[in-house]
């Protein structure tokens, strides 16, 4: 089976496919890629359905070497890419001779990139999906980042360009921040007046303790009314729970699936992929929008990946 | 019924939210709310997760219908609560205290008791798992008699033994894995409560019953060469 073999393989470099959903009841986090739009644009354009796995690369990238020849593209964060010394754009599809040679380099922009093989990466599936879980070691390779050496095998491609309708567009990246936008709650009213008003106000940072369970933000406290306890629920992908220390965390794809903090709001779907993009030292604001915003901006962005009306 | 809310977590979950209290009749109907969600199939839902007192609708809003609130809200008024009386009770073998059990004493000195009257205390009674959650299938399971319900740790181990046995206030729980963890160890379970090779991967769900069972070390051993 062809396949791609990991010479160098970075800072934290794992396979994702879009999660391991129907498990959260057993404690089982989703996982998956911190940017969805860009593994899925990554995919797009080789050819593969959205939830082919890919490989993400954070801040520094892999070498990989292609044991045969394959199609493939690199899409999210900007990285110096070069495949056999020569200098390759991402957001595009090229073809890798056997025994070629791919390299990242350390990221301009962003955080995480997306490298997606035509026929995707066919590491075997656990409990329906690909992606790597690091928090719970679930997933390919025992759920560890990749080291090199590692082979990857590469699926049958299914030819032909990606279904998009019209030329997807690659994420606008962040630089140096950004503004998320968020809906209130579940527990905002767990939170001073002053604590709401400084949450949309204030500017916070993406402190070294962030990884793929989530960020942990630096700014200024967020005083709870009461307590900082509530009794334990699930927490789903962009809550912003506030343990009594007053600083923030935003939950990120590998999350655990429950929290006993109060969460004072969660960022909508479409500014995922953004938040997806920072890495430490960034800094990030928050916008409260209604939930009709988030769906409007959902749609956009859907266009902007190409799927017209679909 | 009027005390149910519902409320969105951005635009991906829904939460049905019931009385904001630890109570196992609050419990049985967010249990019972969670499998009608299930149950009924809507489009978009993509995993549902029962809470102490709340019911967690993770939605793919690309798929979500504009009337998913109204039929969520729908559905949590009209469920019909079992008692989970009759549930099925599973039986965890437990090796109690020593290595296995290192806070054994602690508790027993909290409790003003021997080790083995806090072993009595905790085989005594029947729990029912409330959530799981965490990490893929630790039990969160209740309630503790109150003479043992001893707080966790003020500073939490680093890496607790996976199959610990532990107390956490009115809770009692078991780790499927070595993670770290502050809750009191009193013993090791003869049990995996996760296992992604078995179907169904978790041995508990919201609303099983357990019932813990003392064994010897040697009784453990045997148990744990089974496969």
């Amino acid at each position: 089976m062809a396949a791609v073999a990991v010479t160098k393989p970075g800072m934290l470099t794992t396979v994702q496919d879009l999660g391991r959903w129907g498990y959260q009841q057993s404690g089982v986090p989703v996982a998956g890629p911190m940017d969805p739009y860009s593994h899925r644009l990554a995919n797009r354009l080789v050819g593969n359905p959205d939830d082919a796995a890919t490989l993400e690369a954070t801040v520094v990238g892999p070498d990989v070497r292609f044991e045969d020849g394959a199609t493939f593209a690199v899409a999210g964060a900007e990285f110096p890419l070069t495949l056999d010394g020569a200098a390759i754009r991402p957001n595009a599809a090229y073809y890798a001779g056997p025994g070629s040679e791919l390299r990242f380099g350390v990221r301009r922009r962003g955080a995480r990139a997306y490298l997606a093989v035509a026929g995707g990466f066919d590491v075997p599936p656990l409990l329906g999906s690909r992606a790597t879980s690091l928090v719970s070691a679930m997933g390919p390779f025992g759920g560890r980042l990749l080291r090199a050496g590692d082979r990857l095998p590469i699926g049958d491609a299914r030819g032909g360009p990606g279904p998009g309708a019209e030329e997807p567009l690659p994420l606008v990246l962040p630089s140096g921040g950004a503004q998320i936008r968020v809906i209130w709650g579940p527990q905002a009213d767990a939170f001073t007046e002053e604590a709401r008003r400084v949450f949309t106000t204030a500017r916070f940072e993406v402190t070294v303790q962030s990884n793929r369970m989530g960020y942990r933000l630096d700014g200024p406290r967020l005083a709870h009314v009461r307590t900082a306890d509530i009794l334990s629920e699930a927490t789903p992908i962009g809550s912003l729970q506030v343990p009594a220390s007053g600083q923030p965390i935003l939950l990120m794809a590998d999350r655990q699936t429950t929290g006993g903090y109060p969460k004072i709001a969660t960022v909508i779907t479409a500014d995922l992929p953004t938040a997806g993009q920072l890495a430490p030292g960034d800094w990030i604001a928050f916008a409260p929008c209604s939930l009709a915003e988030a769906r409007r901006a959902l749609v956009a962005l859907e266009e902007r990946l190409g799927d017209v009306g679909s | 019924m009027s005390d149910v809310t519902l409320r969105p977590a951005g635009d991906a979950a829904w939460f049905i939210e019931l009385e904001d209290r630890l109570d196992e009749a609050v419990n049985d109907r967010a249990i019972a709310i969670g499998r009608a969600v299930c149950a009924a199939g809507l489009p978009g839902v993509r995993d549902v997760v029962t809470g102490y007192r709340s019911v967690a609708v993770h939605v793919d809003p690309l798929r979500a219908d504009a009337t998913l609130e109204e039929a969520l809200a729908r559905l949590a008024s009209e469920v019909t609560v079992a008692t989970g009386q009759d549930a099925a009770i599973v039986r965890v073998p437990v090796c109690y205290g020593g290595e296995l059990g290192p806070d054994l004493p602690e508790v027993a000195a909290f409790a003003g008791c021997s080790e083995d009257e806090v072993i009595a205390l905790h085989c005594g009674r029947t729990y029912r798992v409330y959530m799981v959650g965490f990490v893929p299938g630790f039990p969160y399971m209740g309630t503790v008699d109150p003479r043992i319900a001893m707080p966790r740790r003020e500073s939490p181990r680093v890496r607790v033994p996976a199959l610990s046995v532990g107390i956490a206030g009115g809770q009692t729980g078991i780790y499927p894995t070595s993670t770290p963890g502050g809750w009191r160890l009193i013993g090791r379970a003869a049990v995996r409560p996760f296992d992604a090779a078995r179907t169904p991967p978790c041995l508990f769900e919201p609303g099983t019953r357990v019932r813990f069972v003392p064994i010897g070390a040697d009784e453990l051993a045997r148990l744990e060469g089974q496969p």
